[in-house]
């Protein structure tokens, strides 16, 4: 027999949700206990802010230039490389429960096959070569609409609550921007599902009634991928006690004086000005008509109440998976990985949701590997930048295999020497946007504590232009040192490393064929 | 207004490939939809997902080789033209091209995806068979 492997992903979290990193307010102790028994990574970015690409990254163990996923909408290629089927080719059960995203959600025509999968209640398109090296797929996404296992499921057991989820889209299938709650945040809703109907504890139940399929000598590995704490935040009201949004201080990243505020928006490229003032949206990922200059202190402070909530309910789904893996027995054998897709604003800056915003609170994300028990492995945390694009290559190396050709990073080290040795000297993210004429392209590079972002000529950009920000002494990304003539050498640096090491986009650019 | 274009060149003379793709009951049998009905000049087509759109067709003109229809009595559509173009690049070659112009906008997006799979059909269909 050999290593288990449990990969945990939330959608849209971040760094500093859980207690193991800081986090002050949402109680994430089986999380927090993962990484204290485990290796825990404080530099870890996504290779792309948004879901699709980002996912693309963790399954391909490559980066967004050459999956070609480059934003929400372009569907993964069906024969795109999945170390899920390397891990099933050598024995493993191999399983996705929750939210996938390699294809787009939105797709009136069924051409794809995970809403395929829901609409036909299947569990696999062909059990002898199955999508993406899975054998069993069970999928969910924010709510009760869409084709996928968990609409199905909530729309036939229990049609009563389906309405109390919040409507993602408005009557003219833009991203709703519709408030709610106390304080009239946007995609807010108090929803009075019942808890065991939400679909972060429908995950992690199908989860535990996969693990209980399973023969117990079988290796596995089982993909368990919550849709929260990406927005809406609705999550059932009977939590909602847990966490009073009047208690909460502004987070750190929350400027509260406006003229301030926007000084240091306006220090940035211009196309964050743009969404601020709502005069330029270059992606569906926010709700297009909805301002961020409106936001208020307390809209920020419902939004991240909420998002605790939603992420406590996480932590504790976590533990009900846990302890049913010890029950089987399996415990000593598992490694666990832990992480998100790509983080969340939560009001940093005055703004909410995720796009072309290439700072901690969209990139730096939670990621934890606790090795399984048996392998003696040490405890550590790694300060050293980590990629998404290094999970690949991680559950080959957990499940003794070669790295495989197609990854494009190493493993997931254990200390910071083995980070030195295996070469995680940089991270790498990418942005492309084209939304009808609305280009925004940046690449970035994070290495020495510097996070350094190009950007290439767009609608609101110029070749040439940028963004430069010391980790070390502004952490909360305040002070563009893009032109600042005192650190021009290592700027230079950083991108003469950053285009060094980013690999050739593939192009022509794969076509969007959806908003999301 | 969400506005997108799909094209594809293929090996095949402009007037076999519009006899084809000018016949707008035969769409079933390239764009990924499940059935296609036309009554003088209304269409139904029907998707994979249960959705029906009902379509007025605006332009059959077989000289130019282009098709136009537009979605109608539909709640959800405030605006609709899509235009397929055969347009001769030498005896032996041609260029598809379809175009749609829609509101809500993000609907745009899955109509072009739907058309690039469509298109591809095409050429894999007419390829050679000059």
């Amino acid at each position: 027999m050999g290593r288990k492997i449990l990969f945990i992903t939330t959608d849209q979290q971040r760094y500093d949700a859980l207690g193991c990193n800081g986090g002050k307010i949402a109680r994430t102790p089986n999380i927090d206990a993962l990484s204290r028994n485990g290796i825990t990574f404080d530099r870890a970015h996504p290779q792309n802010v948004v879901c699709m690409p980002s996912r693309s990254t963790m399954i391909t163990g490559q980066h967004v230039s050459t999956h070609g996923v480059w934003m929400n909408g372009v569907p993964l290629p069906h024969d795109a490389p999945s170390i899920a089927a390397d891990l099933r080719a050598v024995g493993y059960a191999t399983a996705l429960i929750g939210k996938a995203h390699f294809e787009p959600l939105l797709d009136p025509f069924l051409r794809f096959t995970e809403n395929q999968l829901g609409n036909e209640h299947k569990t696999t398109d062909n059990p002898a070569d199955p999508h993406r090296g899975f054998d069993h797929m069970e999928l969910a996404t924010h709510g009760a609409a869409g084709q996928l296992h968990y609409s199905q499921w909530v729309r036939e057991k229990h049609p009563e609550v389906v309405g109390g989820y919040y409507n993602v889209l408005d009557n003219e299938l833009q991203v709703n921007a519709q408030g709610g709650g106390e304080t009239n945040a946007p995609q807010v809703k108090v929803n009075p599902i019942p808890r065991e109907w939400y679909h972060t504890h429908w995950v992690a139940q199908r989860t535990i009634d996969w693990l209980k399929s399973l023969p117990a000598d079988r290796d596995w590995f089982c993909w368990m991928s919550f849709p929260d704490p990406h927005h809406p935040w609705d999550p059932p009201a009977s939590e909602l006690h847990r966490v009073r949004w009047q208690d909460l201080d502004l987070p750190h990243g929350y400027i509260e004086n406006k003229s301030k505020r926007e000084s240091v928006i306006d220090d940035k490229l211009r196309h964050w000005r743009g969404w601020y003032d709502g005069t330029f949206v270059s992606n569906y990922e926010a709700p297009a008509r909805w301002v961020p200059a409106t936001l208020t202190a307390n809209q920020v402070r419902e939004v991240n109440a909420v998002t605790h909530v939603e992420n406590e309910l996480i932590d504790e789904a976590i533990g009900d998976v846990l302890s049913a893996i010890d029950s089987r027995g399996w415990g000593a054998d598992l490694d666990v990985l832990y992480t998100t897709d790509h983080g969340e604003f939560q009001g940093d800056f005055g703004l909410l949701f995720k796009g072309p915003y290439h700072v901690d609170s969209l990139m730096r994300l939670p990621l934890i590997w606790r090795p399984a028990p048996s392998t003696n492995t040490q405890p550590a945390r790694v300060a050293a930048p980590i990629g998404l694009v290094s999970l690949a290559a991680t559950f080959a190396h957990i499940a003794g295999l070669d790295q495989p050709d197609y990854v494009e990073a190493p493993r997931l080290p254990v200390d910071n020497t083995d980070a030195k040795k295996l070469g995680h000297e940089r991270v790498l993210t990418e942005w492309d946007s084209v939304l009808f004429g609305k280009i925004v392209h940046l690449r970035t590079i994070c290495r020495d504590n510097w996070v350094c972002t190009a950007a290439m000529a767009g609608t609101m950009n110029n070749q040439g232009e940028g963004e430069l920000y010391d980790l070390s002494s502004d952490p909360l990304q305040h002070v563009n040192r893009w032109d600042d003539l005192s650190v021009r050498t290592l700027r230079d640096d950083l991108l003469t490393d950053l285009w060094d090491n980013l690999p050739a986009q593939n192009l022509p650019l794969r076509t969007m064929d959806a908003p999301v | 207004m969400g506005t997108v274009r799909r094209h594809v060149f293929v090996d095949c003379d402009a007037d076999t490939v519009w006899k084809f793709v000018g016949s707008p009951e035969r769409l079933n049998e390239w764009f990924p939809i499940t059935s296609c009905r036309v009554e003088g000049k209304k269409r139904w087509i029907t998707l994979a997902s249960g959705i029906t759109f009902e379509e007025d067709i605006i332009t059959l003109d077989h000289d130019l080789r282009r098709f136009q229809y537009k979605i109608v009595n539909n709640p959800l559509i405030t605006f609709h033209l899509s235009t397929v173009d055969v347009i001769p690049d030498g005896p032996n070659r041609c260029i598809v091209m379809y175009s749609t112009d829609m509101e809500p906008e993000v609907l745009a997006l899955p109509i072009g995806g739907a058309a690039g799979v469509g298109l591809k059909k095409v050429k894999e269909m007419f390829d050679q068979k000059r």
